[in-house]
C-alpha cells in the first residue's frame, strides 16, 4: 500500500496542521511558540525523510558502489535546526519583556492595555 | 586583484562588523564603525554595479567551490541594482542614526542596536546576491532575526508586542519558503538557481513543483508584506526606533520584492509563473485592493509613522501590479518603484526622525504648528510626500509614469485611471500632515521647539535631492531597470 509507505509524509503533514492551527489559535504567546516549533519541526521531518533511502548506506568511504541516503538534505535541515533554536530563544526573550511590560502574556489582555 | 573579491566582500565585511561591534561596547565606536563598513558596502556596490554593466554577470564561487557543490553568488543587472539601494538607504540612515538613535534608546543598548544593524544588512545584501536558493533562507532568517531584534529596541512597549507579531508571522513566511526549496530540490537535485531555472522545465508539470511554486509565492509575499499579507507591517514600523524605520522601509520589503521577481522570472521562467499557474490574475486584483484599502486605512491613522506603514503596504501593491503586467515595461516599472520607493519612505521616515527628535513623538495632534519652528524639516516632508504622491520632477512621478505607461501598453486604461485615483488617496494623507504642521496653531503655544540639529537634517535632505535628482535625471535608474527588465524576460535584445 502507498498510502502506508508513505506514512513519515503523513505525519509532516498532519503536525504541520497542529503547528500552525496552534500557531493561530492560541492567544497565549508561549503556546504560539510551542506551535511555531511543532510547525517547524514537521518540516525537519520533510527534510530528513526525502534524504532517506530505505537500505541505503552512509556515503562515508564506501569500498564499492552501494545505495545510500543522500546526505544533503541532512546537512541542509541541520542549518534550519539552528534557525530555529535562535527564532524559540527570540521568541521566548520577547514573551519574558512583554510580561514585564504588561504583566500578562494573553494576546487579548495585551490589546486591551494598549488601546 | 581585490576587485575580483568584491560579491564576498560585499556580505562578509557587515557580517564581521557585527560581532565587533558587539566587543566594542561603546554607543559611538560602535555606530562609526558600522557607519564606515556600510558606506564601504555601498562603494563595493557602485564597483559591482559598474562592472556588471560593462562586462555582463559576475559569477563567483564562494571558497572557490565550483556551482553545483558550492555556492554560487550570481550577479546580473537586478541584483546588483538592489544590493546598491539596500547598501546605500543603509549608509545614509547610518549617518543619520547617531543623534537619532542616541535619544530614542538606552544607552547600554544602543551597541547592541548597531550589531544587530550589520546583520540584518548582511542578510539583506546576502539575500539578493546570492544565486542559490537554501543560501536564500539562511540569509533570510538572519536579516529577520536581527530585525525582530531590532524593533524590540525602541522604549515603547508596543514595539515588544510588534516585534512578536513579526517573529511568528516572519517565522511562518520563512518555514513556506523553507518546505517550497524542499519540494524543488526533490524534484530536481539542485538547490543553485540557475540549475533550477534549467531544470524546472522538464519536470513543470508534476504538482510537487506546483505546490513549491504555490509556498514560495506565499511565503515571500508575507516577506514582502504584499496585501492580505501585510499585517506585520504597520505596528513593525511605528514603533521600531525611527532610523530602524527608515532602513527597513528602503530595505527589508524591497529585498523581498526582489526574491518574488528573482522566483517568478528566473528560477521558475515567466511562462510557468503566468501563463500555467496564472499567477498574474491572483496578484493584480490582490494589489489593486491592496493599493486603495491600505491607502484609505493611512487616512485615518493619527500617528504619522503608522500611516507611512500603511502607505508603504499600498506601494507595494504598486510594484506587484508593475510585476503582474508581465511585459517588460511593467517589469521596468516594478523595478524601477522598488528603487524609487526606498528613497522616498526612507526619506520620509527620517524627517518623522527629525520631528521625533524634537518633540517627543510621531503622533498627527502633537505636530500641530511646528512647520515654522522646523522649517528645514517640515520642507522635507513637503518634497518627499510630494514624491510619494508622484508629482512631476520627482522619483514618485517617473515610476507612476512607467506603470500607466505598462497599463496603457495592454490596452487597460481603467488600470491606469485606478493608479491614478490612487495616488490621489496618497494626496489626501500627505496633506492631512501638511495641514497640521502649518497651517493649524501649535497644540502648547508656549514650548519652545527648535530646527533640528545638522547632523540629522543633512542625512535626511541627501535623501530628499536624491529624491529630486532621480526624478530628473533618470538615465541611470530607468537604465538599469530596463535592461534588468529585459534580462528577467528572457528578451536579451
Amino acid at each position: 500500500m502507498e498510502i502506508f509507505g508513505l506514512y513519515n509524509y503523513w505525519i509532516v503533514v498532519v503536525l504541520m496542521m497542529i503547528g500552525l492551527y496552534v500557531v493561530v489559535a492560541s492567544g497565549n504567546l508561549i503556546k504560539k511558540i510551542v506551535g511555531l516549533n511543532i510547525f517547524q519541526t514537521s518540516v525537519f521531518i520533510l527534510y530528513i525523510s526525502i534524504g532517506k533511502l530505505r537500505g541505503g548506506t552512509a556515503p562515508i568511504l564506501l569500498e564499492e558502489p552501494a545505495a545510500y541516503s543522500n546526505p544533503l538534505p541532512h546537512v541542509l535541515i541541520l542549518t534550519a535546526i539552528v534557525v530555529g533554536v535562535a527564532t524559540t530563544a527570540l521568541g521566548l526573550a520577547l514573551a519574558v519583556r512583554i510580561y514585564g511590560a504588561y504583566g500578562t502574556i494573553e494576546e487579548e489582555e495585551i490589546e486591551e492595555q494598549e488601546n | 586583484m581585490i576587485s575580483a573579491q568584491l560579491p564576498a566582500l560585499q556580505v562578509v565585511l557587515p557580517l564581521l562588523a557585527g560581532p565587533v561591534c558587539l566587543l566594542l561596547h561603546h554607543p559611538r565606536l560602535s555606530w562609526a564603525l558600522a557607519t564606515a563598513v556600510s558606506w564601504l558596502a555601498f562603494f563595493i556596490s557602485l564597483a559591482l554595479l559598474d562592472q556588471v554593466l560593462s562586462s555582463g554577470t559576475i559569477v563567483y564561487a564562494l571558497g572557490g567551490w565550483a556551482a553545483p557543490w558550492g555556492i554560487e553568488y550570481r550577479v546580473d543587472e537586478i541584483n546588483a541594482f538592489v544590493l546598491l539601494i539596500v547598501s546605500g538607504i543603509s549608509a545614509i540612515t547610518l549617518a543619520f542614526a547617531r543623534n537619532s538613535i542616541e535619544y530614542e534608546i538606552r544607552a547600554e543598548r544602543i551597541h547592541i542596536l548597531y550589531t544587530g544593524w550589520m546583520l540584518c544588512l548582511t542578510g539583506l545584501l546576502g539575500i539578493t546576491i546570492t544565486g542559490d536558493v537554501f543560501n536564500v533562507f539562511v540569509f533570510l532568517e538572519i536579516a529577520s532575526l536581527s530585525s525582530y531584534l531590532l524593533i524590540s529596541l525602541s522604549r515603547d512597549p508596543r514595539s515588544l508586542t510588534a516585534a512578536f507579531r513579526y517573529l511568528v508571522l516572519g517565522t511562518i513566511g520563512a518555514t513556506f519558503i523553507l518546505i517550497g526549496i524542499a519540494l524543488l530540490y526533490v524534484m530536481t537535485g539542485t538547490l543553485n538557481m540557475f540549475d533550477l531555472s534549467q531544470r524546472i522545465a522538464g519536470v513543470s508539470d508534476s504538482r510537487t513543483v506546483k505546490t513549491a511554486f504555490i509556498f514560495l509565492s506565499v511565503g515571500i509575499a508575507l516577506k514582502a508584506a504584499v496585501f492580505p499579507l501585510h499585517l506585520w507591517l504597520p505596528n513593525a514600523y511605528a514603533y521600531a526606533p525611527s532610523a530602524v524605520s527608515a532602513l527597513f522601509a528602503g530595505t527589508a520589503t524591497k529585498v523581498a520584492v526582489y526574491l518574488l521577481f528573482r522566483f517568478f522570472f528566473t528560477v521558475f521562467d515567466p511562462q510557468f509563473s503566468f501563463d500555467v499557474m496564472q499567477l498574474d490574475r491572483l496578484l493584480l486584483p490582490l494589489a489593486l485592493v491592496g493599493v486603495f484599502v491600505a491607502s484609505v486605512t493611512a487616512i485615518f491613522q493619527t500617528d504619522v509613522k503608522r500611516m507611512l506603514g500603511y502607505s508603504s503596504v499600498a506601494q507595494i501593491g504598486y510594484m506587484v501590479i508593475g510585476m503582474s503586467l508581465v511585459s517588460v515595461l511593467g517589469v521596468t516599472a516594478g523595478i524601477l518603484h522598488l528603487f524609487n520607493h526606498a528613497l522616498m519612505k526612507a526619506a520620509l521616515f527620517v524627517v518623522l526622525g527629525c520631528v521625533v527628535f524634537r518633540i517627543g513623538s510621531a503622533r498627527l495632534e502633537d505636530m500641530a504648528g511646528i512647520g515654522r519652528a522646523m522649517p528645514w524639516t517640515a520642507g522635507a516632508f513637503v518634497i518627499g510626500g510630494l514624491s510619494l504622491v508622484g508629482v512631476p520632477l520627482t522619483v514618485g512621478f517617473i515610476s507612476k509614469w512607467y506603470l500607466i505607461l505598462a497599463a496603457l501598453e495592454h490596452g487597460w486604461w481603467w488600470l491606469a485611471a485606478l493608479v491614478l485615483i490612487s495616488s490621489l488617496l496618497a494626496l489626501v494623507y500627505i496633506w492631512r500632515v501638511i495641514e497640521v504642521i502649518y497651517f493649524q496653531p501649535p497644540s502648547d503655544p508656549s514650548r519652545e521647539i527648535a530646527e533640528a540639529p545638522a547632523t540629522l537634517l543633512i542625512p535626511t535632505w541627501l535623501l530628499i535631492v536624491a529624491n529630486v535628482y532621480f526624478g530628473i535625471d533618470t538615465s541611470l535608474t530607468v537604465g538599469v531597470a530596463e535592461r534588468a527588465a529585459r534580462l528577467l524576460m528572457g528578451d536579451a535584445s
